[in-house]
């Protein structure tokens, strides 16, 4: 299994680490034929207005719309979560949201660099709490019954799966705390979902 | 300076500042003065911009003290635009650095660039909840910034001047050593901290790690495609540009191309198209023929 991590800004380089902590292989996409190799794909976070901007400027938005509607399974961390939903609340304008989770996004939602923090987050089913940082994150400000919520933070959706889109407003790959990418790499998407327990 | 609120959130930790940080790699961070400017940046794919009230070129130009933007101005381009905001504060000016935390600003540039305000002492960054980017001409000054408090290391260059040779220099002094580094026994690691005027526990760590304990990214003197180009791979993790944008003839297509420059700067097909027909970039100037060097500037 190849899994790919979207490289055109943004923090890619930590997702990398954190996979090849797991012992996955995982490359670095930044044109549509990288991509097309790719069976998983990390979505980083990063500027997301850069991030949308650079899509089309390497020839990428097309193809990943194609293989998100085929169900490619997907790992989106803060702008990769803005990229994914379906709706940005008072987005900039011609912003790419591809729309692979049923939820609305604020951007900057938990406010400018000074608000950004870390706290526990309760997970669904898991027996501790996984450190969650939130910089300059988007808040989920509603989400569809078809989205499984899996954490919460104040009454606002942190983690989210709809699915095989799975999207967080905090950042994974900053923690040292591997359990968001296992379950991602190593659930099989194509028989469903099991959500995992957090432990081995 | 770190904060826990009575709900478990934990503000302006190591971790929480040198986070933007990492969420900024491979990215541009345009200096502007104007909301205009802003726009334009943000347009063109910009991760952050650095507001402030004149760019290196023309604060050299001018002369005279140059000091802590116009908090109307910075406050203007806030609004106008949604991706973060910088701000330079003087060398040991703590109090404009209170001044840009109240303003909310999300980074704040302790700069070479402006009027040093303390001739032996940098801020104490620890103190700030809002994190700090420095410059660095080589490890020791890094690793003596990041023992500050910062959390973000950019090479100097030499602002204002659209020459990347200072830019180069540096960026190999800071890596190389850092590659000898990791080859160093630990008994010369301490001869190494002395040498470099740095910390050991600090020192030990890029020998462990073989990288600043912070992302580090390169300033002063970037005006092409194909400079952004070179100091990524000579191991920038993002770029600074100043002058070489807005001083530029046609700034939106040049700050595109060195965002997009930025993102592909190992692909040399893509850095040839996007280096094509921007115009006149800015005028340059050598390094010999300078009345001041800005890089001499930090201690």
């Amino acid at each position: 299994m190849k899994v790919g991590v979207l490289a055109l800004q943004g923090a890619f380089g930590l997702h990398e680490r954190v996979l090849n902590r797991l012992g996955v292989a995982a490359v670095q996409v930044r044109t549509p034929q990288e991509l097309a190799e790719v069976d998983r794909l990390v979505i980083p976070g990063g500027e997301s207005t850069a991030i949308s901007k650079l899509l089309d400027a390497n020839g990428l938005a097309d193809p990943l719309a194609d293989r998100l509607a085929d169900g490619l399974p997907v790992l989106g961390t803060c702008a990769g979560l803005i990229l994914l939903a379906a709706e940005v609340v008072d987005g900039y304008p011609g912003q790419h949201c591809f729309g692979a989770v049923d939820v609305a996004v604020r951007r900057n939602g938990y406010g400018r660099q000074s608000e950004s923090f870390s706290a526990p987050i309760e997970v669904e089913g898991w027996e501790s709490d996984f450190p969650g940082v939130f910089i300059r994150a988007p808040v989920i400000e509603s989400a569809s019954p078809d989205v499984d919520v899996l954490a919460e933070l104040d009454g606002a959706p942190v983690l989210c799966r709809q699915g095989s889109t799975v999207v967080s407003s905090f950042h994974p790959e900053l923690a040292e705390d591997d359990r968001i990418h296992r379950w991602f790499v190593e659930q099989d998407w194509s028989t469903g979902h099991r959500w995992f327990t957090g432990h081995e | 300076m770190a904060a826990e609120s009575m709900t478990g959130r934990e503000t302006g930790t190591p971790l929480v500042k040198r986070g933007l940080a990492e969420m900024l790699k491979g990215g541009v961070i345009m200096d502007v003065v104007t909301p205009d400017q802003a726009k334009v940046a943000e347009d063109a794919g910009a991760v952050a911009v650095m507001a402030l009230e004149r760019v290196p070129a023309d604060i050299r130009r001018d002369g005279g003290v140059a000091r802590m933007s116009d908090p109307e101005m910075i406050t203007g381009i806030q609004e106008a635009v949604t991706i973060p905001v910088m701000a330079k504060a003087r060398i040991g000016h703590f109090v404009e650095a209170q001044i840009l935390e109240a303003l909310d600003v999300d980074y704040i540039d302790e700069s070479e660039v402006l009027t040093p305000a303390d001739e032996a002492h940098h801020i104490d960054k620890w103190a700030f909840t809002v994190p700090f980017v420095c410059g660095a001409t080589n490890l020791g000054e890094a690793l003596r910034r990041i023992s500050e408090g910062a959390c973000m290391i950019r090479s100097k260059g030499e602002a204002g001047t659209g020459n990347i040779v200072e830019a180069v220099r540096h960026l190999r002094s800071i890596i190389g050593d850092i590659r000898k580094i990791t080859q160093a026994d630990s008994a010369e690691l301490y001869d190494w901290a002395k040498h470099l005027r740095a910390p050991l526990p600090l020192v030990r760590e890029v020998a462990e790690t073989g990288w600043l304990p912070v992302p580090m990214f390169c300033a002063g003197g970037i005006s092409t495609p194909a400079d952004a180009g070179l100091v990524m791979q000579l191991g920038a993790e993002a770029v600074f540009v100043g002058s070489g944008i807005f001083k530029s003839a046609d700034p939106a297509p040049r700050a595109k191309a060195i965002v997009e420059a930025a993102t592909n700067y190992r692909d040399p097909h893509i850095l040839a198209k996007v280096s094509r027909g921007l115009g006149e970039p800015m005028p340059g100037l050598e390094i010999d023929g300078l009345e001041t060097r800005l890089a001499d500037r930090g201690w």
